[in-house]
């Protein structure tokens, strides 16, 4: 056989999967961008309903949403944290997200108002596996060890009792998606960090929530 | 040599019972295990399961013709996954709480060989009418399983049904209902009993 009639066998033999691929391609992404918003608002309300968990004495609707520039360039969406007589602020809250064992992990991290301090995290999506990556969802036995952190180095994750303040316990069976979590952690505080303090060195560019 | 397939309503009728998924094929174990601690996620469930199974089995039915035998397990996986992910997204816009609720288990219906077994042993071969009435008995037969778990783990794990309150308050909750266990023990007996009746009725008819 040449090679004419060879390519010619395999469309023959694929057209169908080609061409339901496509379809099925097309109709996914009709239903992500009628969803999406919907979606991404649904997020966005357990967002600000965790708002006075993940920050001590802040208000969910004194809350506001504000977007600044990392360092990379990125834009990224940020909450500030206002105590309930809405001028006082009390911390940030961080939309955080990336890779975890099976699927992207998204978390919810606390800070306090100088970022210096994690003061709560929350696991807003994930798709680990049930019974051992998802208990990193689990406020008892993972996530309440990154309360009161300092976020002045970065968190290591350890598989035996930690002894160091920047030592999280992976959970057993599941050293993978504990690391994925520090990791997410770890770099949008830095991130986060970096972007203050440039704030902070040009207040003009300050943005309005 | 032709085969005779059931009509239509055959298959409609044996989804329901005579070849109930869940109590006589034994199929969607995983969902039957892992989401029927109450009746409310296990509805879910059903009727996510049930718009997969109903839809994919439409799709392949219509395209049966086309199917090539050596790819045609790709084109049911790629059928369902993609129904999987639209009920996904449908859950995660409209039933927030019950998505997160349920969490991994509805990507997880991709793999729930109820499905894909329906594609190679209906849908595939039959038109699209039977395709509809089979998936939709399968689909009320899997409907049926799920709820009688979760119906017994729920009252008797919680005291409660839909959430309602059925037991006394002084009903303590058998906390090992609502955990794995109480899966493995309810599905363990449900199936015993449907055994047990399926030979009676086998001995009686002889």
């Amino acid at each position: 056989m040449d090679e004419e009639s060879k390519k010619r066998g395999h469309i023959s033999q694929a057209w169908l999967v080609i061409l339901l691929a496509v379809l099925y391609g097309g109709a996914l992404a009709g239903v992500e961008t009628t969803l999406g918003p919907r979606i991404k608002q649904n997020k966005k309300n357990e967002t600000l309903s965790k708002v006075p968990q993940l920050v001590p004495e802040a208000d969910r609707e004194q809350t506001k949403e504000l977007i600044v520039t990392s360092a990379d360039g990125g834009q990224r969406t940020v909450y500030r944290a206002l105590a309930a007589d809405g001028e006082t602020q009390q911390g940030w809250v961080l939309p955080a997200g990336g890779l975890g064992f099976a699927d992207r992990i998204e978390v919810l991290i606390g800070l306090n108002t100088d970022a210096s301090t994690i003061t709560g995290l929350y696991v807003l999506d994930q798709k680990e596996t049930p019974g051992l990556g998802n208990l990193i969802a689990d406020e008892e036995l993972f996530l309440h060890q990154f309360a009161d952190r300092s976020t002045d180095r970065p968190l290591v994750v350890v598989k035996t009792a930690p002894d160091g303040p920047d030592q999280i316990r992976a959970l057993s069976g599941a050293t993978i998606s504990s690391e994925s979590v520090a990791k997410i952690v770890n770099e949008a505080v830095a991130n986060f960090r970096q972007s203050l303090s440039r704030e902070a060195a040009t207040p003009s560019r300050k943005p309005e929530p | 040599m032709t085969v005779i397939q059931p009509t239509a309503g055959e298959r409609f009728i044996r989804g329901i019972l005579p070849e109930n998924p869940v109590y006589r094929q034994l199929l969607g174990m995983c969902p039957t295990l892992a989401v029927t601690g109450a009746m409310q996620p296990a509805m879910t469930m059903a009727a996510a399961t049930a718009f997969v199974l109903i839809s994919a089995n439409v799709m392949v039915s219509l395209i049966r013709r086309l199917l090539k035998p050596h790819l045609r397990i790709l084109v049911f996986t790629l059928t369902i996954a993609t129904f999987v992910t639209i009920a996904d997204r449908l859950l995660a816009a409209y039933l927030y709480e019950m998505s997160k609720e349920l969490g991994p288990y509805v990507p997880l219906i991709i793999v729930n060989c109820l499905i894909i077994s329906r594609c190679e042993i209906c849908s595939s071969k039959q038109g699209l009418f039977t395709a509809i009435a089979d998936g939709v008995g399968m689909s009320l037969g899997f409907a049926l399983a799920l709820a009688s778990i979760a119906t017994v783990r729920e009252i008797l794990g919680s005291g409660t049904w839909f959430g309602l309150p059925l037991l006394p308050e002084t009903w303590p909750g058998w906390g090992i209902m609502v955990l794995p266990p109480g899966a493995f023990l309810t599905l363990g007996l449900l199936l015993g009993i449907a055994e047990w009746i399926g030979q009676r009725r086998t001995s009686g008819v002889s």
